[in-house]
């Protein structure tokens, strides 16, 4: 039987039979929880009487959402969290180390080629970059997986997108899975995973495809998986904590579908409220004031995101009537920006810089929206409500058009603005 | 369960279902007060113990926050019928035992303010307001045995998680 990536991975880690809609017990590699979604876990897998993780070095802790804590009740959550991951000696990062989770734990060499992951978070699929069947569940789920060391899935039909040509300054990652949601909407894979390829792949660093994978739950989809190539196995091999087997697609496998995008035609996108589907040309908003800018988010809060905004910010200033919050996903990109001078462009061009933090992506802190306000975010999701008051506006960008935003006051086209 | 039907459209998200500055918490009547808060801010006082959400495409899409179905649970809906689930709301409400029904037939035909009610053992739902009634398939074989053990923890517990 000739296999799709998700469906080769899922059939090295069972003895159940594998095949599409069939239910497969499966052995977890690695599972992990944030500050949110921790307590809820660690009360299921005491309710379950199991007392330890399955191995602590395979489980771990994040503190990333609320943190550094906001209010009490947060730091309480935290609080329960630390004590746990002490009692268990597993995985845990405290504020000060803590990157976000889906950042953080790649760079750390926890996500790897081949590896079956769970995370109590949504974007855990964000671990699809790295050739993983990385997949985000429930906290209930997670202490199932933290107890066992397996957890059960549903062996998914997969869409094959395919990318042709190369990324570009002002065609990046980001307006890649925009342009994925816009021809699949944000149900296009429910209940399937997404499997990215094509000749661009040679052109898009590990970021790219970060941002790529991370949004794949947008569409619904329950992994985004990218076929590992050389990138991938020299990112993978060089921070890996474990040894790993990369997994490809059989030549001539079933898709449910086939998706191609010609990245060549592209033009700088963003998705308007209240759906990341609702994506149309940067260039098409006009003069739409904004009052706020967020870069940063698991989706685009590495280095070469940072790099990207900083490039626009250098020598200029932020439109006097926005603020610009920007937050690099973990210590590793936040001590490069520093080495790289980038957080000095962003504190002289008068953007804030906060220490890394899921913070205003999810409404959390560090930048919550007014009613009738308006955020240009490099973040994933525009929901109703998400980054603040039910009647503020998120707008989803990439890190180039999100710093042209903050420089113009409104929404910008970066093609325009550096023709 | 029965009770009176609260319909919604597609791809109600679960920062809807529970906004994030609510996730200090997972206590169920917390939570539940809170429930669709940002869609009509009156929604967790206008229910009835009992009452049914009728959903449309991808309900529960967005977050993995299992807050969502212990929100709705807490509120006091009895369940969610819906044309289809986003996966990771679906494994909650299976794992925190909220009934959930995939029904396209039922979510399309029952109407705002319908007398409903739903029985997942012989998997009939009913509109007793108009007499409709619609057949569920069932669940498969390895889902069904962890909702009838009452949801994972319990499933966990007895071993057959192993």
């Amino acid at each position: 039987m000739k296999r799709t990536l998700a469906s080769q991975i899922i059939a090295s880690h069972t003895t159940d039979p594998v095949k599409e809609g069939a239910i497969c017990r499966v052995s977890v590699d690695f599972a992990f929880v944030n500050d949110i979604t921790a307590p809820p876990a660690i009360d299921a897998m005491a309710a379950m009487g199991r007392s330890r993780v399955f191995d602590r070095k395979r489980c771990a802790i994040i503190p990333d959402h609320f943190t550094p804590n906001k209010d009490i009740a947060s730091a309480e959550q935290a609080k329960k969290s630390r004590i746990f991951a002490s009692e268990q000696k597993m995985l845990y990062w405290e504020v000060g180390r803590a990157g976000i989770e889906h950042a953080m734990l790649p760079e750390k060499g926890h996500i790897l080629p081949g590896d079956i992951v769970l995370g109590a978070d949504s974007h855990t699929c964000t671990g699809g970059a790295m050739g993983a069947f990385s997949t985000g569940m429930g906290s209930t789920d997670l202490a199932g997986a933290w107890a066992t060391g397996e957890t059960w899935l549903m062996v998914p039909p997969t869409v094959r997108i395919d990318f042709r040509g190369s990324i570009s300054r002002h065609i990046t990652g980001k307006d890649l899975i925009l342009a994925v949601l816009r021809e699949i909407s944000v149900q296009g894979a429910r209940y399937m995973a997404l499997e990215f390829g094509g000749d661009a792949l040679a052109s898009m660093s590990m970021d790219h495809r970060f941002t790529v994978a991370n949004m794949a739950v947008e569409a619904g989809g329950k992994a985004g998986l990218f076929v590992p190539d050389e990138t991938t196995l020299a990112y993978a091999e060089a921070r890996a904590s474990r040894p790993f087997t990369a997994r490809y697609p059989d030549e001539g496998c079933e898709y449910a579908k086939r998706v191609e995008i010609d990245v060549d035609k592209l033009t700088p996108l963003v998705a308007a409220p209240h759906s990341p589907d609702n994506v149309r040309p940067a260039s098409t908003f006009g003069d739409t004031e904004i009052q706020q800018v967020f870069i940063g988010s698991c989706t685009n809060g590495r280095l070469e995101d940072m790099a990207a905004a900083a490039s626009v910010l250098e020598g200029k200033k932020v439109h006097p009537s926005v603020r610009c919050i920007v937050i690099p996903a973990s210590y590793e990109v936040y001590n490069a920006c520093l080495e790289k001078g980038y957080i000095r462009t962003f504190t002289e061009a008068g953007a804030a810089v906060c220490t890394p933090t899921c913070g205003p992506c999810l409404g959390g802190h560090m930048g919550i929206l007014a009613e009738g306000e308006r955020c240009v975010s490099t973040s994933n999701r525009n929901f109703v409500g998400r980054m603040g008051h039910p009647k503020s506006e998120v707008y989803l960008a990439s890190p180039v058009t999100a710093a042209w935003s903050a420089v113009k006051g409104h929404i910008a086209d970066p093609a325009q603005e550096e023709a | 369960m029965r009770g009176k039907a609260w319909k919604f459209g597609d791809h109600v998200d679960t920062d809807v279902i529970i906004p994030a500055r609510y996730l200090v918490t997972a206590d169920p009547e917390t939570l539940g007060a809170h429930c669709m808060e940002d869609g009509d801010p009156d929604f967790a006082k206008k229910i009835s113990q009992g009452d049914i959400i009728i959903g449309g495409e991808n309900f529960g899409c967005g977050s993995s926050r299992e807050h969502a179905p212990i929100a709705i649970k807490g509120a006091g809906i009895s369940c969610v019928i819906a044309k289809s689930f986003a996966r990771i709301f679906f494994r909650n409400s299976i794992n925190v035992g909220l009934p959930i029904f995939v029904c396209p037939e039922a979510a399309e035909r029952i109407s705002q303010g319908d007398e409903v009610t739903a029985d997942m053992e012989v998997g009939v739902i009913s509109d007793e307001t108009t007499g409709e009634s619609w057949t569920v398939p069932a669940f498969p074989e390895y889902l069904r045995g962890i909702i009838a053990a009452g949801g994972l923890v319990p499933f966990v517990a007895s071993g057959a998680g192993r």
